[in-house]
């Protein structure tokens, strides 16, 4: 157990130093906390609202942010391995595929709980200027982080797939919009015409919006955390799946 | 200390690999040798257990490589083809990142790192980015790592490939070294370099061994071994030839060359002639005749080589 604990800490070391080796790392910092400001006190209308919250005007951006921001940070993750040829000295190095692709996935999912860290002056602000739940906040933060680990997941299955990288983020994109659109108001209203409630809920249970919806109001729902967590390692055993099916030949 | 029995591997419906068996003991270096695409790679890929064999198995210090991976891995040291290595890491960062995922931490840790790094000579590139290293360097990056935590056995696929004639000949000097304390197998293209490093070479030709011995048995294999080659003056090569076709042990005269009243030919010996006795029969035969050079051929390796991996049309 330790040296598994060990082995995981060794690989998520390695991967956090390859971000911040790169420019990669300071660009996707910068672009997103940019974008986050942009959005939230211009487009959010923050100071319009004279509301002391984060939901609408910060929050609600989160999951179109991440639909692109988090494939970047996920494509390179196995893609780039599997093109250097390094996934070879990897896997042959003696821990199990399993300890890597943790390994790997918590090192991004830490990089991206940073790049959320570093958005503590939209709290400031907010603070000081009046007198919010910071309660809510913790929770939207909490919840934004599971759902960038929920997208991060699929990134990592996508980056499996294929040497590119380009396809990776393509595919990835793609089917982190479908898992996205799922779960907001005209795409339901859409499906109700063509299938039974059933259905349809079906549909919208299984989308990242649904479930983030209630960490923005505040409330914690074990239901949600298990939903983002089922999605992070039915993705993560995907991805153990695919990356034996290469190995198979 | 490396048992691989039976081991074949289909890529779909191609066979790449076909039941081959053979075993590597402590002290041993076996040089692995084959035309591009005869299953080399593929081969080393399954004895370190990056990929799973389609039927055989392989065993490691006595493990198996795809039952009991882990402790399997742990004696193996592995140098891929195209020596692989992180980019965007430096080579004190990789070299780091290596020891640590052995295990290796500490004081340990640093002794191992200075020790290959001064094997290989990583000095002057210690923290120079592995992506700007020239390939020679990022070869010796990636051989480095193969030996950090000084394994039983050794695995190279390709290990001189891409360095220079110097790089070359201190890779073969460090692997010869290693071959002393640990069972090492390496893969190569260059023929020289089986005589000069392994004590054992295996020839594998679309994905089975055609030929498995040391060296000098491999070299027996060739038609010129035994050969004689007498070169004499003053004498005409059809009375040359004449009376070497007397000779029992003689199958065949070849005129190599004739000039300025030099004749050069060369005899090879009938099957299981004994060694020195065709030598000795062809200098009775050459007595009175002006001897300018007389001895007998050494296999050769490439000959060897081409007649038992080229189909039979191109030969």
């Amino acid at each position: 157990m330790n040296t598994a604990i060990a082995n995981i800490k060794t690989v998520a070391k390695r991967e956090l130093s390859a971000y911040f080796a790169s420019p990669l790392a300071y660009v996707f910092i910068v672009i997103f906390l940019l974008l986050c400001g942009f959005f939230t006190f211009l487009l959010g209308g923050f100071f319009v609202r004279g509301q002391a919250s984060l939901t609408m005007p910060f929050f609600f951006w989160h999951p179109w942010f991440y639909l692109f921001l988090v494939p970047a940070v996920g494509m390179r993750l196995w893609a780039e391995e599997r093109r250097v040829g390094t996934l070879e000295l990897l896997l042959t190095m003696p821990i199990t595929t399993w300890q890597a692709i943790v390994g790997k996935f918590l090192a991004s999912w830490l990089f991206l709980a940073l790049t959320l860290a570093l958005t503590f002056p939209v709290v400031i602000t907010v603070n000081y200027l009046g007198h919010p739940d910071n309660g809510v906040i913790f929770c939207g933060y909490v919840g934004s982080w599971w759902m960038a680990g929920a997208y991060l997941a699929i990134s990592c299955i996508t980056s499996a797939m294929t040497r590119s990288q380009v396809i990776s983020f393509i595919v990835s994109v793609v089917l982190c919009l479908c898992l996205l659109l799922a779960g907001i108001e005209p795409v339901i209203q859409f499906l109700t015409g063509w299938f039974s409630p059933t259905v349809v809920n079906a549909i919208a249970f299984c989308s990242f919006f649904t479930h983030f919806e209630n960490f923005k109001k505040g409330i914690l729902d074990s239901r949600d955390v298990v939903f983002f967590l089922s999605v992070i390692v039915f993705s993560l055993f995907t991805t153990a799946v695919i990356l034996r099916g290469h190995r198979q030949g | 200390m490396i048992q691989v029995d039976h081991l074949t591997k289909f890529f779909g419906t191609k066979r790449a690999v076909d039941g081959i068996s053979f075993s590597v003991e402590r002290g041993e270096v076996l040089g692995f040798l084959g035309p591009n695409g005869a299953g080399k790679s593929t081969t080393m890929r399954m004895i370190t257990g990056f990929i799973p064999p389609s039927a055989g198995r392989v065993t490691v210090g006595g493990f198996d490589v795809t039952e009991n991976p882990i402790p399997a891995r742990r004696l193996v040291g592995y140098l891929p083809e195209n020596a692989p290595a992180y980019t965007d890491m430096t080579v004190a960062g990789f070299l780091n990142f290596a020891a640590e995922i052995r295990g290796l931490r500490g004081e340990r840790k640093k002794q191992a790192i200075a020790r290959v790094v001064e094997l290989c000579f990583l000095e002057s590139v210690l923290h120079q980015s592995v992506d700007t290293l020239s390939k020679g360097y990022r070869h010796r990056t990636c051989f480095a790592q193969s030996i950090l935590h000084d394994p039983d056995v050794l695995v190279l696929d390709e290990p001189t490939d891409g360095l220079d004639p110097n790089q070359k000949h201190e890779v073969r000097g460090l692997i010869r070294r290693m071959g002393a304390t640990k069972a090492i197998i390496f893969s190569t293209h260059i023929l020289e370099e089986v005589d000069a490093v392994c004590s054992r070479a295996i020839i594998i030709d679309c994905g089975r061994i055609v030929a498995n011995g040391t060296p000098a048995e491999l070299r027996g294999k060739s038609e010129m071994a035994g050969a004689v080659t007498l070169r004499v003056n003053g004498v005409a090569a059809s009375a040359v030839s004449a009376r070497l076709y007397q000779i029992p042990q003689t199958k065949r005269v070849i005129v190599l060359e004739e000039k300025n009243g030099t004749v050069a030919v060369c005899v090879y010996p009938k099957p299981n002639t004994a060694d020195g006795e065709l030598l000795r029969a062809v200098g009775e035969a050459a007595q009175g005749w002006r001897i300018e050079q007389l001895r007998t051929e050494e296999g050769r390796l490439d000959e060897v080589f081409r007649n038992l991996t080229m189909p039979d049309t191109q030969k």
